[in-house]
């Protein structure tokens, strides 16, 4: 039954982030695209849990769905989130080797996993109670990777800086 | 683990992650562009988040919130570069942005 209640929710939760990944690259509006990354990031937050990350998938919710989509939509806002056709203005054998070459990626992925690995993906490792949990997270991140913490830091103070500097500088032409 | 085994995960990461290639290649509004390289980097998350679960260690979810926490920056940066482009009055379009063409 456990089974079962798990295919259930893993077929939906795929379905959702397939179906939600396909709007947000086709909705001509960027504020409906926006809002579709909102559904992509809620279903791979589900698919998380089923994989045992509870800590991943909440930070997932928080971070993506609660604070860069956020800033997403307020950019959007702020610059009329104006329509823009996928498939207008281009020559249609651009369009078609943009499919040709995302096809590709595909196949690629799955014929050089296939190979290296195939036969080690079907019996998954026995996890403890603690596996994924925010102790466990915390353990990891203050002891075997406690570089990657102090580097993450580092990277957010340098994005935020950035951004503010980005963000406030006046171009020459335009000042009084 | 009941469902699904690490495969079925990848062939998904795999199939969402061309979606966003496809959309960084298609998409002419550096906004929308933006919103594809996260599904990237998500299904990339994704793929590190089943093999954390099929090997049974946790380094993999380490790894998935380091990348996180970079598409967040990339985000701020991304976001921050697009504002600046359209103070300066140019045209938000990936294919007329050619300044720095060689």
């Amino acid at each position: 039954m456990e089974e079962f209640l798990t295919w259930v929710v893993w077929v939906l939760a795929a379905l959702s982030l397939l179906t939600s990944g396909i709007a947000v690259v086709l909705f001509q509006n960027p504020f409906y695209s926006a809002l579709a990354l909102i559904g992509n990031l809620a279903s791979l937050a589900v698919l998380y849990l089923l994989l045992a990350a509870e800590f991943v998938a909440a930070a997932q919710v928080l971070v993506y769905a609660g604070a860069v989509v956020v800033m997403f939509l307020f950019v959007i806002a702020y610059l009329g989130g104006r329509a823009d056709a996928p498939w207008a203005g281009r020559p249609s054998l651009q369009s078609l080797a943009a499919i040709v070459a995302a096809a590709a990626i595909a196949v690629e992925v799955v014929v050089v996993v296939a190979l290296k690995a195939g036969d080690q993906l079907s019996t998954p490792a026995e996890i403890e109670d603690g596996f994924g949990t925010p102790a466990e997270i915390g353990r990891l991140f203050l002891g075997d990777h406690l570089l990657a913490f102090e580097v993450t830091s580092i990277v957010l103070l340098v994005a935020a800086v950035g951004g503010v500097i980005l963000g406030s500088a006046v171009p020459k032409e335009s000042r009084g | 683990m009941a469902g699904p085994g690490v495969a079925a995960y990848l062939i998904l990461s795999v199939i969402l992650f061309a979606t966003g290639a496809f959309g960084v290649l298609i998409r002419r509004s550096p906004l929308i562009v933006l919103l594809a390289l996260e599904i990237m980097l998500n299904a990339g998350n994704l793929a590190l988040i089943a093999f954390a679960r099929q090997t049974g260690t946790g380094s993999g979810q380490i790894f998935a919130l380091t990348v996180m926490v970079v598409a967040a920056a990339e985000a701020v940066v991304g976001l921050g570069l697009i504002v600046a482009i359209s103070r300066r009055h140019v045209e938000l379009d990936v294919d007329k942005l050619t300044t720095l063409r060689g």
